[in-house]
């Protein structure tokens, strides 16, 4: 309950557009892991996920300001907001189930490129709308076949973050499918540029769609590629422009530490100011 | 339609709305000045939360840590809200936003100049939402009770959210100055920075404000710029104690006589050359607004073409059945 009739609301709470009575997003939910679980397994899965999740937002965030029109910035942040926080979770929930002990902002600022596990196609540079509505399509419909599978997971707080992101995600979807229909059946100019966007994701779709991750926590085998060729071919078949499938390649790349030269310099970025001020609380 | 022999009538209930605190509303006959005094007013808001979301934005990749980051980033985002609300009230009055912005982007319409000042470090996002949007609210607040029934009720939303991210802004020096020195400097560096261009805010002095004087007597506008500022002045130095920074001004102090403080004159020769152009950051900031206008034409003209294609395929196919 985060509305104005919340627990933490006080008599004079009115004049906050929100309240005060802000609640843990896990409120409610076990976070003791079942007898038995295993841990390690489960926090490479929450890794993946929230490093995908981090990057993913990361390059949105390179949208503010800039976005076509305000509709579209305000969608854009709604769609990296979401990201954000399931990566807070999910890295808050590694920490806790892999025995170290480390905190979302140790995954997110202290670790090195090769440390880190997403998607290499989430990692390229923003690219122009076009690129970003057909990257958000293809990875927003690989993490939902995901996320799905992991509604199901024993483990309680993955099975939660699950939960909620199969509905922030199928958002994300929709948004990235709509405009890529639109510029699909808009003008030469917007077909051209998406036809330019599909070649430049080409390479990497292939690990998008074959992703294993959670495999070994219950989804699905092969239930992530379906769902990728499903959206791909509704979403073509609209826009009217040719969509490749991808080529399944052997398992390395992001998922194994392997990036593109992008990840550094996205990762300078985003951890410059933290590690300038070693010690410090913000 | 209303003839010239209807005017008078329809001006005394204007005058009589607005005389009795009631609201004035987009289907009511209104003068044309106030209509434009409106549109001006209303345009030049929407613009500075657009412009204002730049100084601030550049922060969002480099935020030290997830929690402000998010923070920041739905900050940004609720001005960008703000903005696309406030272009809503001044299309009641018959603006159009494309139109509004090509206003802006040829310098034919204003926005705050506060924006035209640089975000150097962190602590500047801290310092904007405690200063800057303090500043802003004090400016604000009387406008929940403008005479215009679109504007005044956006303002109440507005005015919410703006309170919440001064909080948030606070939050963050209150959290900074219990950090590391470096972080205290910081915080006292961004204070020096903006103090003086916050109290600028409120505008010139008040015998030198040539709009305001009829925008008070429409009840567009409440208080004086002197009186917001003084107000201000009142609200920030016992934040800024307990903040344990100083407020660059060697002449405040608290005045018992009076019941307020006494500061310094804000160097208004700088605030007239920043509005006409000359500030650290004006140009930057028309060519980011300016560039993403123009960059995202084509996605624009697309999703009209497509709009325009599904329209004429639903008739079709509504023919043909």
């Amino acid at each position: 309950m985060n509305g104005t009739g919340g627990e933490g609301d006080g008599p004079g709470d009115a004049r906050w557009a929100f309240g005060t009575g802000f609640e843990d997003p896990l409120h409610g939910v076990a976070v003791e892991p079942p007898p038995g679980a295993d841990g390690a397994a489960v926090a490479r899965v929450c890794v993946a996920l929230a490093d995908d999740a981090l990057v993913g937002a990361q390059r949105l965030a390179e949208w503010v300001t800039c976005a076509p029109e305000l509709e579209i910035e305000l969608a854009l942040a709604n769609v990296g907001l979401d990201l954000l926080g399931q990566a807070r979770l999910l890295y808050a929930r590694a920490g806790q189930v892999d025995g170290s002990g480390r905190g979302e902002d140790d995954f997110a600022y202290r670790r090195a490129a090769a440390e880190f596990r997403c998607l290499r196609l989430a990692e390229l540079p923003r690219g122009d709308f076009a690129f970003t509505a057909l990257r958000m399509l293809a990875l927003s419909s690989a993490r939902l076949a995901v996320l799905d599978g992991l509604r199901g997971a024993a483990d309680p707080v993955l099975a939660a973050v699950a939960e909620r992101g199969v509905t922030e995600v199928t958002y994300h979807r929709l948004f990235a499918a709509e405009w890529v229909v639109r510029l699909g059946d808009g003008t030469d100019v917007s077909r051209g540029r998406l036809g330019r966007a599909v070649e430049e994701a080409g390479p990497w779709l292939a690990e998008v769609w074959d992703d294993a991750v959670g495999a070994e926590l219950g989804v699905a085998p092969g239930a992530v590629r379906a769902a990728c060729a499903a959206d791909w071919g509704r979403v073509a078949r609209e826009a009217g422009v040719p969509l490749p499938v991808p080529v399944p390649v052997g398992g390395s790349g992001g998922r194994a530490g392997v990036h593109t030269a992008h990840l550094p310099v996205l990762l300078a970025e985003l951890q410059g100011v933290a590690r300038a001020h070693p010690g410090a609380s913000w | 339609m209303t003839t010239e022999a209807d005017e008078p009538e329809l001006r005394a209930h204007f005058e009589e709305t607005v005389a009795a605190d009631r609201r004035v509303e987009p289907r009511d006959w209104m003068p044309e000045a106030y209509r434009a005094t409106l549109v001006r007013q209303i345009a030049q808001h929407a613009h500075s939360e657009i412009i204002g979301m730049q100084p601030e934005g550049d922060w969002i990749t480099r935020a030290p840590s997830l929690r402000r980051k998010a923070i920041l980033w739905a900050k940004v985002q609720d001005e960008a809200g703000h903005g696309l609300y406030l272009y809503g009230a001044a299309e009641t009055l018959g603006a159009d936003r494309d139109d509004l912005t090509r206003r802006l982007l040829e310098g034919r319409q204003k926005y705050s100049s506060i924006f035209n000042y640089p975000a150097a470090t962190f602590a500047d996002v801290g310092v904007i939402g405690w200063l800057v949007d303090g500043a802003a609210i004090c400016n604000q607040v009387p406008l929940c009770r403008s005479s215009y029934g679109p504007y005044a009720r956006a303002m109440v939303r507005v005015c919410k959210e703006e309170s919440f991210h001064q909080r948030q802004g606070y939050e963050l020096l209150w959290t900074m100055t219990r950090g590391t020195a470096a972080q205290r400097e910081m915080v006292q560096d961004a204070v020096d920075r903006w103090w003086w261009p916050s109290l600028m805010m409120f505008g010139p002095p008040d015998a030198a404000s040539p709009n305001s004087e009829r925008s008070m007597a429409w009840r567009v506008k409440r208080h004086s710029n002197d009186e917001l500022r003084q107000r201000f002045v009142d609200m920030t130095v016992p934040q800024a104690d307990r903040l344990g920074v100083t407020l660059p001004d060697p002449e405040l102090r608290w005045n018992e006589e009076r019941g307020r403080y006494d500061f310094g004159t804000p160097d208004f020769a700088e605030l007239a050359r920043v509005i006409g152009g000359d500030g650290p950051c004006n140009r930057e900031r028309i060519a980011r607004r300016t560039a993403a206008h123009e960059d995202g034409a084509w996605v624009r003209e697309a999703a009209a073409a497509h709009a325009e294609r599904r329209a004429r395929r639903a008739d079709g196919a509504g023919v043909a059945r």
